[in-house]
């Protein structure tokens, strides 16, 4: 029946959201990370979400069961800030110091976003369970 | 006989399935309101549950003439049939989910389902008040 394959596809969406959150508060916890001796410091990650067909076995391509997943994680490439610190030991020749190039504020934002999805899809599957709970009553008085 | 007992079950049972097909449509629309690229479908259900009904003969599939010919499902149901929702606000990511939209016509549909429940149940009740023997004793 449709309504059962409701907890696979939401279920799978709250999945990736909470990988997403994972993600935000990793980057959130390297905000002021410095570079280490290899010279890289923390590059702020990514996730990248794409739609996964969750179709009953035999139904190629049913349009109505998409769900979601997380393809990959990207790092982010631009480069770190750097601050005149010369009196730092991780200063560079220069007295350079390089932190990681996560913003805060763009996390934040991303945290917001993620748990809204996430509440979203957790009424969804709430919804389904209680119409089928109903369903089940039916003609029972 | 039997067929005017059940002929008022069946029509509910049918809007029955088609409402959960409904469901689990918005369900995956809202599970992808973040996917880069994904377009929020619909199905018309008042053509799906017409042509469920037999009140209106399915749109006609392809024609198939000879024996290698694919004859791809026809009717509201069938991906070539279903709509796309009409994005409000553009994106930059071209997700054309509205979560508003979404959310409403997920509360709109459980409702409706709730309601035929409703009706199956009454109908029944119907049916089985009707077989009681009434006898004044």
């Amino acid at each position: 029946m449709s309504m059962f394959q409701i907890f696979k596809v939401s279920g799978s969406a709250v999945s990736a959201q909470s990988q997403r959150l994972n993600v935000v508060a990793s980057n959130l916890a390297n905000v002021d990370t410095v570079a280490g001796p290899d010279g890289q410091a923390y590059k702020a990650r990514q996730v990248m979400f794409q739609t996964e067909m969750m179709g009953a076995t035999g139904a190629p391509g049913d349009p109505a069961a998409a769900g979601v997943r997380v393809s990959t994680i990207t790092e982010d490439q631009t480069p770190g800030r750097r601050i005149h610190d010369p009196k730092n030991p991780q200063a560079d020749a220069e007295g350079y110091v390089t932190y990681s190039n996560v913003n805060a504020v763009e996390e934040m934002v991303n945290m917001i976003s993620a748990s809204r999805s996430y509440q979203n899809n957790i009424e969804v599957m709430n919804t389904a369970k209680s119409l089928l709970l109903k369903t089940l009553q039916m003609g029972q008085g | 006989m039997i067929k005017q007992l059940t002929d008022t079950l069946n029509f509910q049972t049918q809007a029955l399935v088609l409402r959960s097909e409904r469901q689990r449509l918005i369900a995956s629309n809202i599970a992808n309101a973040d996917t880069p690229g994904y377009k929020a479908r619909d199905m018309d259900f008042s053509r799906a549950l017409k042509e469920a009904t037999g009140n209106l003969g399915a749109s006609s599939g392809m024609a198939t003439t000879q024996a290698g010919h694919i004859s791809p499902p026809a009717g509201a149901r069938s991906d070539a049939q279903m709509l796309y929702g009409a994005p409000s606000q553009t994106n930059l990511d071209n997700n054309s989910v509205d979560m508003d939209r979404e959310r409403a016509s997920f509360a709109d549909n459980s409702i409706k389902y709730e309601a035929t429940l409703r009706f199956i149940n009454g109908s029944v009740r119907t049916m089985l008040d009707s077989m009681k023997s009434h006898n004044a004793s």
